[in-house]
């Protein structure tokens, strides 16, 4: 197959999974009384392309997991936060990527405390309550507990995945 | 190579912890005995109670929702509300300046404010 053809493939069968993994996650009731608090599962598709292709495809699958899985389990609100959450943690996590002086545990966690903070941020502005930066602690340590799990399972399959592309 | 970043991995994540602890110690810091309990919807702010008399009231939010908000003992934290996800009424009774319930799927937040009346936080 030629190259172009097998990224397609591959772009293709990581949106499915990012899909059926974002609907795995709202199937997971988490007690927490702060909102936002999400183990991510989807991102260990994002660190995966992130880490074995490059930038631009982990992006281009993130970008259509958030719209489609807001469109299809949640609501426009939930879409805005998504989006804050994502494109915070893609920048974080593509530049932490770019100085190769990380793995992918550590580009996880980045990613996942950075995501935190971009729905802080969104909260934030949609609420104007700047109190809600109450939650940021919070939310940054569980973010790295969620980015700690996500970032092994991503490294295993870093490992164990040969591409060919 | 990958012990040098497996070392930067842990640098990043203590760091982030460290800032993790800073913020909380600052916003701890901050806080004072609260006076009133500010209830806001959609960003506006739509009625404030004292925080020493006890009450027990539906707030209506947007689309015919609502929220009971309950004050007792100086403390202020949602009873019961038919939001989805029920996150406001898990979250803990508030007493001090700064601390809030939020309802994000009705857009509320209820807030305390201190001392110095409600307009200094806006
Ligand atoms: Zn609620």
């Amino acid at each position: 197959m030629k190259r172009n053809t097998k990224l397609l493939a591959v772009l293709g069968v990581s949106t499915a999974a990012a899909m059926i993994l974002s609907y795995l996650e709202t199937l997971i009731p988490m007690n927490f009384a702060v909102p936002g608090v999400k183990i991510g599962l989807a991102n260990l598709v994002t660190l995966f392309l992130l880490i074995k292709i490059d930038w631009k495809s982990a992006a281009a699958v993130t970008a259509v997991r958030v719209l489609l899985s807001s469109l299809l389990f949640g609501s426009f609100t939930s879409l805005a936060y998504s989006l804050a959450g994502a494109v915070l943690s893609l920048a974080v996590m593509g530049l932490l990527k770019k100085t190769e002086r990380f793995t992918a545990l550590g580009i996880s966690i980045a990613g996942a405390v950075s995501h935190n903070a971009g729905q802080v941020i969104m909260a934030v502005i949609l609420l104007s309550t700047k109190e809600i930066a109450y939650w940021l602690p919070v939310l940054i340590v569980t973010g790295t507990v969620t980015g700690l799990a996500v970032g092994a399972v991503g490294a295993l399959l870093v490992k164990k995945i040969d591409l060919k592309l | 190579m990958d012990k040098k970043r497996i070392r930067n991995d842990l640098i990043l994540l203590a760091s982030i912890l460290l800032a993790a602890l800073a913020a909380w110690g600052v916003l701890k810091l901050a806080q004072r005995p609260g006076k009133y309990v500010v209830v806001e919807i959609d960003g506006k702010t739509s009625a404030v109670y004292p925080l020493d008399t006890d009450l027990r009231l539906d707030i209506k939010t947007e689309g015919g929702h609502v929220n009971t908000l309950v004050i007792s003992e100086g403390r202020a934290y949602v009873e019961s509300a038919d939001c989805p996800d029920k996150l406001c009424v898990k979250q803990r009774a508030i007493s001090r300046t700064g601390e809030t319930v939020i309802c994000l799927p009705h857009k509320l937040v209820i807030r305390i404010a201190g001392e110095g009346g409600v307009d200094t936080v806006s």
